[in-house]
């Protein structure tokens, strides 16, 4: 890409600068968010907005801007993830890469779906992915855990989804797209 | 950079995914064959971490003076009349209480009784919240210095003002997790009324743990104060949980006196490891914090 944009424009070290922060905006912002939800507010239903805000994360920026978050970071996002919520080692990584490449397999139906639409795929997804959430950890643990948390989970993976869309697709247009560097 | 062929850039790019999906599944079977490695692992990470969140989370305590939500300077009147109103009333009790203090000096006299040992306490911040949507832990951040004055935090019994709210698993340089006692995990024996009837509590990941296993006949009452019992060695006894409820199912729940989802400041009780042992005496062996926490 680099060296395409270089044919037309000429690249100094701030554009470089400017383009390779965009780049990594998407990712970082995954990683940064998963962080800034651990802060005490004493909210509720944060345990179960962690998982919902990285679910949303790898659909969105799946659909819309693959290159900028690759499978690898994906993977490590689910360590983080599995390390923060002390849920089994893994788990989670798995979970995501299958949700990011059932996003990609999709995306050129998706990606031409209305907000509506993709807000509906979202939730589908999300709540396929949790079931697996679930399944997992309790074969894992060999106990059958509780199903209450799984569908608080996923109420609001979907209840966050609009919300987190929107500041997304503002950043996709502004603050992370490559081809304003 | 290596110059690649368009279509091997392309089939490369394509693999990604798989690989990593077969290296992300590489990491479950190895966390299940090391069970260590996930802890380390998040011991390393909290160490990290804590400071950070520690940095975040100071303004954020700051602002809802050091308790609950921030929602509640909102209330601030409201909670002084009912703080000045129970403070009447707790000088009250502080009487009642300087007077049995007395008489129990006085008996534990007649009795020649040696007292148990104090254990050793520290203060730390609640920096961070973390678990997952099945597990409930907290990441506290440790004063400096307390690594190297050789103290094992690991299954230090953590409490808030008012009663126990959990157990340390993990304890690295800078931080340690409690494992709190609504955590799926978390068992623990604790001891009903006033005649101290065994029984189990065990976390439902909700915010009332349920009671287990107490003795066939004798029924926990409601409102019957659950203290810790230190049946399996894990716990020393006395330490106050909770209050005996029967939810809208009519199972016995245990309501916690600590403020478990508001948690801010909590004290990590680190109890000699060889302290005499009151229940009576078990063939099972002490349990440690880590078989605790079944994974």
């Amino acid at each position: 890409m680099a060296r395409r944009a270089s044919v037309r424009r000429d690249m100094n070290i701030w554009r470089r600068l400017d383009m390779a922060s965009r780049y990594i905006w998407p990712a970082a912002l995954t990683v940064f968010g998963l962080l800034i939800i651990g802060v005490p507010l004493g909210l509720p239903g944060l345990a179960a907005l962690r998982p919902a805000y990285v679910m949303a994360c790898v659909y969105f920026w799946s659909l819309y801007r693959p290159s900028s978050l690759p499978a690898p970071v994906v993977a490590l996002t689910g360590l983080l993830l599995d390390l923060l919520g002390m849920s089994p080692l893994g788990m989670w990584a798995v979970l995501l890469l299958l949700l990011q490449g059932a996003t990609l397999l999709a995306r050129r139906r998706l990606i031409s779906f209305s907000f509506l639409q993709n807000w509906l795929a979202f939730s589908g997804l999300a709540a396929v992915v949790s079931l697996l959430a679930w399944a997992l950890q309790s074969l894992l643990d060999l106990q059958a855990l509780p199903l209450l948390p799984l569908g608080v989970q996923i109420f609001v993976a979907i209840g966050v989804y609009p919300l987190l869309a929107w500041m997304f697709i503002k950043a996709h247009r502004g603050a992370a797209a490559v081809e304003l560097a | 950079m290596i110059r690649l062929s368009v279509p091997l850039r392309q089939a490369l790019s394509r693999l990604t995914l798989p690989v990593m999906l077969v290296l992300s599944l590489g990491a479950v079977l190895v966390g299940r064959a090391d069970q260590g490695l996930a802890d380390r692992l998040r011991g390393a990470l909290d160490d990290v971490l804590a400071p950070a969140y520690a940095l975040v989370t100071a303004p954020v305590t700051a602002l809802e003076h050091g308790s609950g939500v921030i929602g509640q300077l909102f209330s601030l009147e409201a909670q002084n009349q009912q703080l000045r109103a129970e403070n009447a009333k707790l000088l009250q009790w502080q009487s009642v209480a300087m007077a049995l203090e007395a008489q129990n000096d006085a008996l534990k006299t007649a009795l020649n009784y040696i007292p148990t040992p104090t254990p050793e306490f520290f203060t730390a911040h609640v920096v961070a919240d973390l678990g997952g949507v099945y597990a409930r832990s907290v990441l506290v951040s440790l004063p400096p210095g307390l690594a190297q004055s050789g103290t094992n935090l690991v299954g230090a019994i953590a409490m808030d003002g008012r009663g126990v709210a959990g157990r340390v698993v993990e304890a690295g340089d800078r931080s340690a997790r409690v494992l709190l006692i609504t955590d799926l995990n978390s068992r623990i024996p604790v001891a009903l009324g006033a005649h101290g009837l065994p029984a189990l509590m065990a976390g439902t990941n909700g915010a009332d743990p349920a009671l287990l296993y107490w003795a066939p006949g004798k029924p926990p009452a409601e409102g019957d104060v659950v203290l810790t019992s230190a049946e399996g060695g894990a716990f020393p006894p006395g330490l106050p949980v909770g209050v005996v409820h029967y939810d809208a199912q009519n199972d016995p729940v245990v309501l916690p006196l600590a403020d478990i989802d508001g948690l801010r400041l909590v004290r990590l009780f680190c109890y000699p490891s060889n302290q005499p042992v009151l229940a009576p005496e078990h063939e099972t062996p002490k349990t440690s914090a880590k078989s605790h926490r079944r994974h």
